[in-house]
C-alpha cells in the first residue's frame, strides 16, 4: 500500500468562505481520499465542505518562473484601488 | 443487578471493548491515514461507552463511576458480546467485524432514540451519526478488499467467515428483561436482525463475497462468559488503574 497516490485537500471552514488548502494525504482512490481528509483535517470541526484533488493533476508554477510570472505586476500601482482619489460626494462607490 | 443496569451495562461494554480493540491499531494500521481513521472510530466508541457507563452507574445507585465500572470489574462481570472482544490483528477481520458491529449499532441506536430512558435516548441520538460513519468506513474497505485482487478477495472472505459465527449473539434477546421492553426502555435485539442484515448483505454482494455458511458460536457474553482472549484484553486495559489505585495525571 506504499504506492497510494498523493491527494491535496481543500477545506471550506464555513458557508460563504472559499475552500482553502489544508494539506495532503495518501489514499488509494478519490472516495477514500475524501474520507481520510475528513478524519485528518476536520476532526476539530474545521470544516463544512471538503475537496480532494490528485496532486499529480495540479499544474503549478515553478520557482524558475517567478520573475516572469510575478515581477511585472510590481510597478503597476494603478491596479490597486488605493491609487485613485475618490471624488467628494460620490455615493455607492 | 437490576434489569435496567444490566441492559445499559451490556451496551456500554460492547462499545468499551470494541474501542479497546480498535485502539490496538494505533501505530499498526497499513497507512498513517487509516491509523487516524481507526483511532477516530475507537474514540467515538469510547465516548459512547463513557456516557453509557456513567449512566449505568447512576441507574445502579451504588456510587460506582464510569472508571470504577471500566477498570475495577472482573471478566465475569463484563456483558459485551464475544464479537468485539476477540483479537483482531488482521485488517480484513477488523473491517468484517466493524461492518457487522456498526450495522447492528446503527439499528440499535436508531431505535433507542425513542427509549423512555431519556439518557439512553440522548446517547443514542448522538451516536447514530457516529456509527453511520463507522459503517461507511467498513463498507468502503470490504468492497475494495472483497472485489479487489484474488489475494485480497480470499483473505476478506476468510475474515468474514471468521466473524460470522459471532453475529447471532448480537440479536439474541433472551437476556433482556421483558419489563424493559414493555416500559420502552430497551429495544428487542431480535427486532434489529433483519434491518441490520439489510445493511450488511448488499455490501457483501457488491464485494463479491459469499454469505458464510457457518454454525453460530456458543456465545454467552451477555451472561459474563467470554473467550480466552478477553482476559488478556482486560489485563492490558486495567493494569495501570489496578497497579496504581487512584492515580491521576
Amino acid at each position: 500500500m506504499n504506492d497510494w497516490p498523493l491527494w491535496e485537500v481543500f477545506v471550506r471552514s464555513r458557508r460563504g468562505l472559499s475552500h482553502v488548502h489544508a494539506g495532503s494525504l495518501h489514499a488509494p482512490d478519490a472516495e477514500l481520499a475524501l474520507r481520510n481528509a475528513r478524519d485528518l483535517y476536520t476532526r476539530r470541526q474545521e470544516g463544512v465542505s471538503i475537496w480532494v484533488v490528485r496532486s499529480s493533476d495540479i499544474e503549478a508554477s515553478t520557482p524558475d518562473e517567478r520573475d516572469s510570472f510575478f515581477d511585472p505586476a510590481a510597478d503597476k500601482i494603478y491596479r490597486h484601488p488605493t491609487f485613485y482619489d475618490v471624488p467628494e460626494g460620490v455615493e455607492h462607490l | 443487578m437490576t434489569p435496567q443496569f444490566e441492559y445499559v451495562l451490556a451496551l456500554a461494554d460492547d462499545a468499551l471493548i470494541s474501542a479497546q480493540r480498535m485502539g490496538w491499531w494505533i501505530s499498526r494500521a497499513p497507512q498513517l491515514e487509516e491509523d487516524v481513521a481507526l483511532a477516530n472510530i475507537g474514540l467515538d466508541q469510547l465516548g459512547q461507552a463513557r456516557s453509557l457507563l456513567a449512566h449505568a452507574g447512576e441507574v445502579e445507585g451504588a456510587g460506582r463511576s464510569e472508571d470504577d465500572l471500566a477498570y475495577l470489574r472482573d471478566e465475569r462481570d463484563f456483558r459485551n458480546v464475544q464479537l468485539v472482544e476477540r483479537d483482531q490483528s488482521d485488517f480484513g477481520v477488523a473491517m468484517a467485524r466493524l461492518l457487522i458491529f456498526a450495522a447492528y449499532q446503527a439499528e440499535l441506536y436508531a431505535a433507542l432514540r425513542a427509549s423512555s430512558d431519556l439518557t439512553l435516548a440522548g446517547v443514542a441520538g448522538k451516536a447514530v451519526k457516529e456509527v453511520a460513519y463507522h459503517l461507511d468506513h467498513a463498507r468502503q474497505w470490504v468492497l475494495r478488499l472483497g472485489d479487489g485482487t484474488e489475494e485480497s478477495h480470499r483473505r476478506m472472505q476468510a475474515a468474514l467467515d471468521a466473524e460470522w459465527p459471532y453475529l447471532d449473539e448480537l440479536f439474541d434477546g433472551s437476556w433482556v428483561a421483558p419489563e424493559l421492553l414493555e416500559e420502552g426502555v430497551a429495544v428487542d435485539p431480535a427486532s434489529l436482525r433483519e434491518p441490520a442484515l439489510g445493511r450488511i448483505m448488499p455490501v457483501l454482494r457488491e464485494a463479491t463475497l459469499q454469505t458464510p455458511e457457518v454454525l453460530p458460536a456458543v456465545g454467552g457474553g451477555r451472561r459474563g462468559l467470554h473467550t480466552e482472549q478477553m482476559g488478556y484484553l482486560l489485563a492490558e486495559m486495567q493494569h495501570l488503574t489496578r497497579s496504581h489505585p487512584g492515580a491521576t495525571w
